[in-house]
Formats: C-alpha cells, structure tokens, sequence
C-alpha cells in the first residue's frame, strides 16, 4: 500500500541529506520526496510518499522521528487528505495541433504556459492519476520533456494527524498503543 | 569576555565536567591543542586514533559518562571511524571532536581534508560542522545532550580551524533547545497494567535483559521484577552483569555462543520480557522459528527497533528505570517452580557437556585459564576483550557478580577492542583490577597502545589467549568450509620480546600447572603486565547455533567424563 508521510524538519543546511541517507542506509524505497518551505523561516515540510506495508511504514516513520533535526513526523495515509502532484509536460505541437492539446489539458483543468513554434508547455495540477491520465493522451503527439514536483499533502480542515512515533508532535506525546501489532 | 574559539570549546567540556581526553594534535586541531594547556584537564596522546575512540567508549561504558576523543582532519578523523562505528552500535556516549580545515578551503580538496560529518552521517547518533567560533558554545551542550540521553550515542563534532582561532564573546547557553529531539520517558498506566496482566497470566516466563539496563542504571529494578515474578533472567552479551551470575535466576548468556539451556529456555517460553535489548541476528537465530511459543513484552527507549526484527505483541515505550519501577507497582508476587524445574533438567545435560568439568588431561584450554583469572582475581575484576574466540569464552567462564565489570564490543564486533578500552576504564578508577582478555589476532590490531599504557603507567594486565590463529574464523571453517583454513593460522610475533621492548613485565605459559604461578606474577608486578598463553590450538567454542539456524538447533560440545566441580 501507498503510504504518505509529513515531516517537519528544522531548516538547516544538512537535513535533507540526512534523510536522504536515512533511507538509503536502511534501505527504505521512496516513491517520491518533496521538500518546501512552511509558513516558519525555520521549518521545512517534507512529504514522502513510500510504497509499503504497515510496519515499514512505522519503520520509515521512526527512524525519520530519531533524527535529531526532525520535529514532527505523521502519516495522513489513512484520512481524508489533500494531495497534489504538479507537472509540467512539453509536447511536440505542429500549428494545427494546438487547439487539440489545449482542448485536452482544459478538460483536465491544466494550462498551456508556453507556446513555441514546434511545441507547447503544459501545466497541470492534481492527483497521481488525473496527471497520469492526461500524459498518456499527450504521448501520442510526442512528449519531449516532462518533470513533476512529486506528491505534496496535507489533512483536510477538521481531522487530527495520526502519529505512531511517541515523542513526535509535542513534548510528552504519547499514543496509547498506538504502536501495537494486531 | 572574548575567548577564542578553541577556548570556547574547554570552557564548555570543564562544564560538562571532562577529567580526561584522549587523542593525537594535528594541522587542523593545534588552536585546540594549545588552549588545553589552561585548562585542568589530563590528555592521553594515542598512538593511532582508533585507540582514543575505543578508550573514550571504554571510559564512557565503565561509568556511565561522556567520553571524548580528538583527532585532527583528514586521516586523523577517518581513523576515528571504526571506533565511532563501534560505539554506535552499542549506544555508547562519546563525542568526537576533530578538527577540520579553514572554512574558506572546505570542497576544495585542501592538504588533510576530509568530509568528516558525511563520513560519519552513517554511524553517528549525530553531528555537526562548526564554521563560525560563534556556534561552538551551543553546539557542545548539544552534542553531550544528545550523546547521554535518549538512546546514548557517539556524536561527532568537526570544528573548522578558523573557528578555533576567531574570538568572539563566550556565553554559555543555559538551555538546550531541540525541537526535535523529545526521547520518550515512561509508558502509559493502561500498557503497564496489560503487562502486568501478561506477567501474571505466563506460565513459562523468560526476561531477557540487555545492554538497556546497564545504560539506563535499571539492574535493580530487572533483580526486583524476577525476584517478585519467579522469573528466570537470559542475558545478552552486552547485559552480562545486569544480573548477578550466582543468582538462581540467572541463566547466562542467551544466543549464538550461549548456554544450550537458556537457548532452550527462550524457545519453549510462553512469554518474553525483552528489556533494553534489540533481538539482534546473533541472540535470536531464525526469525521464522524464534520464540515460537511466546508473547513479547519490548521494553524500549527508541521507537525504531520495535517491530525491527521481532514483531512484538505489547511495545512499551521509555526509559527503562522509569518504566520498570512503575510496571513494579502493578506485578504481584508469583512462583514458576515447574518452569525453573523444567530449566535446571536442561541445565544438569548442559553441565554434562561442559569443559569446565574436563579433568586435566594435559593441555592448556582457554576456558580453564580464563576460570583460573576468575579465580585469582575472586572474580572482582574488570574485563575487556577483544572478538572472537577469547572474547565468547571470557563471556562464559568468567561469571560476573556486578554490572559494568564486562566491556566489549558487541554489535559491531571490533577486533582491537581490548587494549585500548582498557585504559578508558582504568582511567574510570585506577585501584579498579582491569584485565584484558584478548586473543593474539586482536591483540595486534591495536597493540601500538601498549605505548600508550606505558607511558600513562597504567596498571593494567593483558592476557592474550595465543591459538596462533583467527580461532573464531578458524572455527567457522572448520565447520562449514570443511577444514580449509584461508588466511587465518598466525605466525608470531614473539608477544614476551615486544612486551619487553615496552618495559612491560611478561611471562609465557604452555602448560595448565604453570597457569596460577603466571597470575600470582600478574598480581605481584605493580604496573601494567603481560602473559602470552599458548592454548590448544584448534578448540572451538560450544554451544553454537550456526549463523541463521534455529536457535534450539545448536552444535554441542559432545559429552565427556566429568569430574566434581
């Protein structure tokens, strides 16, 4: 299963590296790994999307939370969330295809941001799949480039964040069996 | 005031109360090195890094208190690393602090520069690059906080030589502040009361007691818990000590090279209660037939080794002290006489095997030499050992009444361990009786502090268990590679000459009657001493589960002919 992950970490210069070592010396595969700024000079938000069961998860999630620089570390896997991948896709655009490509990003609410002689840039916002949706119906004009920021989260208004980790969150936290097995 | 960084820097470690250092100056550590000598503080000049690093962790495990060790840039720092690694494995508190080129040059590949905390990312609790004199102040409170709490750990401080020189307006910060770092404290009263529950309804209980407890100063409260609860106590290598080995409770060491009965103890449990230990590969076998039987209580201060190997059925999290003495309140009395029964059959089989029981059939086995240190030091002593063969056997034949006693290097298995912790412990208290235990392949890993305990006339007393190989390796390959011994027989040296060239006192023994006269000697010589003990050649140590096997399936010593013990 598809687990996705918030992290809050301190930003200094440093921090992604240690994650990035973390998961490479435990040998944990990440799907995706955004990381940004917060509404906090000194906090960094990380979301990191991993492929797995429920105890790697947890694994994933207390070896973040043992790293010295991360605050806060919760899964919104499990509740109602936002989440939003950003990608933007140059396709190979002769003059009479562009009202096509246009037409087709539209439908999937994404935009052309650039138009060149032979090509055009198109943006599109979304989940995994909407945006999986639309590169597959622009592949056949011939996508030269694309990049995606990989998935950003975050819980809709009204629910709770789910932290397995005791400790993470607040001083003193601490789930009640909130890391037991069934 | 203004101070320079360099004295920025003892400033903070008088605060934290350092007594010793140990370590080599060098290019991008000599700021550091001049301003110590204001300072009452005792330096001890190594001779390779990797000593200052295993004696800060002898000193840091003997007392329970941060050791430090220094070394310069470049290679003074990378051979810092196994020792590093070392005391990682074993949550043992250390800072490193090495100096490190002008913050100007770094990423240009300056003379003696290394990239020490990428270097150290891996295997340290955590570390930090200092560049402005500025942040050293706050970066060593937080260094030794996070190297003593928590789960203790090295932590690494690499320290740019122009912040050692900059002057700048020392405060101390009386706070640390660390948003990130919160390590649990005690449980919730709900899972020590299911615990309690859990206890009380076992019919065959087994506590395991790790290294946790030693660290975490909670022995007590483990004897009290298996006391109440009628509950007999497996050790792991690094718990040895936690509870005292004449206690009928006590079943020894648990695991690869532990006693067949408390293997088969664990096996046939209706309920663990892991405390402070991490179901390493060496303790548990095959995880698929581990413990099949029993539920499992993990006791534990880091989150992340719940479930890592073992999944558990009831996780408490916190410090162990804390823990224990409040689950205490909730555990009532209970007896187990029919378990304890059951165990002592098996005991009675294991002792029918056991070589401690061999008559004298004339040759010089390691397990009696390192019984008869045990006799002649009343078994008061401090050991280190170095891996392997000697290192199993001290584990097993030297039956430790009190915590603390036993140092050596587990998880990471560093050869070379035993000489230079030595000294770190000896530096802990110096009427302490230190003995290493070594074999001669470890021996010559690190014997260059020989020097070093020399010159800071340490009494300390080196036994070297000479089979003339790399017996553990040796043993393996006669187990599983049939006999073809690659690489390991070893030709020499001659231990009593380099001994001597040392000024150390030695003595050679070949036969088992020489053995007590060679400790009386050992006794009798008032510094450090060396005896080279030229044992047989190829026994191995038994019991042994082999690498991956199941652990109630261990290769045993065949039986004998044995006398009264």
């Amino acid at each position: 299963m598809q687990h996705t992950l918030i992290a809050l970490v301190e930003n200094k210069p440093g921090v992604l590296n240690r994650v990035a070592s973390l998961f490479r010396r435990r040998n944990f595969n990440i799907e995706s790994l955004n990381v940004g700024h917060t509404d906090r000079k000194d906090i960094s938000r990380m979301t990191i999307v991993i492929n797995s069961d429920e105890v790697d998860a947890r694994k994933v999630e207390a070896n973040l939370y043992k790293l010295v620089n991360v605050i806060d570390v919760h899964d919104v896997s499990t509740q109602p969330a936002v989440i939003r991948d950003l990608a933007l896709i140059k396709v190979k655009a002769a003059l009479d295809q562009r009202a096509e490509i246009a037409n087709l990003a539209s439908i999937f609410r994404g935009r052309i941001v650039d138009v060149a002689a032979e090509s055009v840039i198109v943006e599109i916002t979304g989940t995994e799949d909407k945006i999986e949706s639309l590169v597959e119906l622009l592949r056949p004009f011939g996508i030269l480039e694309m990049v995606r920021t990989g998935q950003v989260a975050m819980l809709r208004g009204g629910y709770e964040p789910v932290r397995h980790t005791p400790g993470a969150g607040s001083n003193g936290h601490h789930p009640e069996e909130a890391l037991e097995m069934d | 005031m203004e101070l320079s960084g360099a004295e920025i820097l003892w400033e903070c470690l008088m605060r934290e109360g350092v007594e010793v250092v140990f370590g080599i100056p060098g290019g991008a550590n000599m700021p550091i090195y001049d301003a110590m000598l204001k300072y009452p503080v005792h330096h001890v000049l190594v001779r390779h890094e990797q000593g200052a690093a295993h004696m800060a962790d002898g000193y840091a495990r003997a007392s329970g208190k941060v050791g430090v060790a220094m070394a310069t840039s470049g290679p003074g720092a990378t051979n810092l690393v196994t020792g590093i690694a070392t005391a990682m494995m074993d949550s043992s508190p250390v800072v490193f602090i090495t100096g490190q080129v002008h913050a100007h040059l770094i990423g240009g590949d300056a003379f003696q520069e290394t990239d020490v905390t990428g270097i150290t990312l891996p295997i340290t609790k955590h570390n930090y690059l200092v560049t402005r004199a500025e942040e050293i102040a706050q970066v060593v409170r937080e260094a030794f906080y996070i190297a003593r709490t928590g789960r203790p750990g090295p932590v690494l401080i690499d320290i740019c030589k122009n912040a050692q020189i900059q002057k700048t307006e020392f405060v101390y910060p009386e706070k640390v502040e660390l948003p990130g770092y919160k390590p649990p404290r005690t449980a919730p009263k709900a899972q020590l009361q299911k615990a309690a529950q859990m206890i009380k309804e076992s019919r065959r209980p087994v506590i395991l007691a790790g290294h946790g407890l030693l660290i975490s100063r909670a022995y007590r409260e483990m004897q009290e818990l298996a006391h109440r609860a009628h509950i007999p106590v497996a050790m792991t290598l690094l718990g040895i000590g936690s509870m005292p080995a004449s206690d009928p409770l006590n079943l020894g060491m648990m695991g690869m090279h532990g006693e067949a009965y408390c293997n088969l103890a664990i096996q046939n449990a209706d309920l663990l209660i892991a405390l402070g230990m991490r179901f390493d590969d060496r303790v548990t076998g095959n995880l698929k037939t581990y413990a099949p039987h029993a539920k499992k209580i993990h006791v534990e201060i880091d989150p992340s080794e719940v479930h890592k190997n073992v999944v558990v059925d009831l996780p408490l999290f916190g410090d162990l002290r804390m823990v224990l003495s409040d689950l205490l309140s909730y555990v009532e009395e209970s007896r187990h006489d029919e378990w304890l029964d059951q165990i002592g059959e098996w005991r009675a089989e294991s002792d029918s095997r056991d070589i401690i029981y061999w008559p004298d059939d004339g040759k010089l086995y390691t397990a009696h030499v390192i019984r008869s240190i045990w006799e002649a030091t009343r078994g008061q002593a401090t050991l280190t050992t170095g891996v392997g063969q000697h290192q199993m056997w001290a584990a097993q034949y030297y039956p430790f009444e009190e915590p603390y006693r036993f140092i050596t290097s587990g998880g990471a298995g560093t050869m070379g361990f035993g000489v230079p912790s030595a000294l770190g412990v000896w530096f802990t208290d110096k009427t302490r009786d230190v003995w290493v235990i070594d074999g001669d392949g470890s021996f010559q890993m690190t014997q260059a502090e020989l020097s070093t305990i020399v010159q800071e006339g340490a009494k300390i007393k080196i036994a070297i268990m000479n089979n003339h190989f790399l017996g553990m390796v040796r043993q393996w390959q006669e187990f599983f590679f049939d006999s073809r011994y690659a690489a390991t027989p070893l030709h020499g040296p001659d231990f009593i000459k380099i001994a001597e060239a040392h000024g150390i006192p030695a003595r050679r023994v070949t036969k088992p009657e020489e053995v007590m006269d060679a400790l009386r000697f050992a006794d009798q010589t008032p510094g450090p001493v060396l005896l080279d003990f030229w044992v047989e050649k190829e026994e191995a140590v038994y019991p042994m589960v082999p690498a991956g096997a199941d652990l109630h399936n261990m290769i045993r010593r065949p039986a004998r002919e044995r006398t009264t013990a």
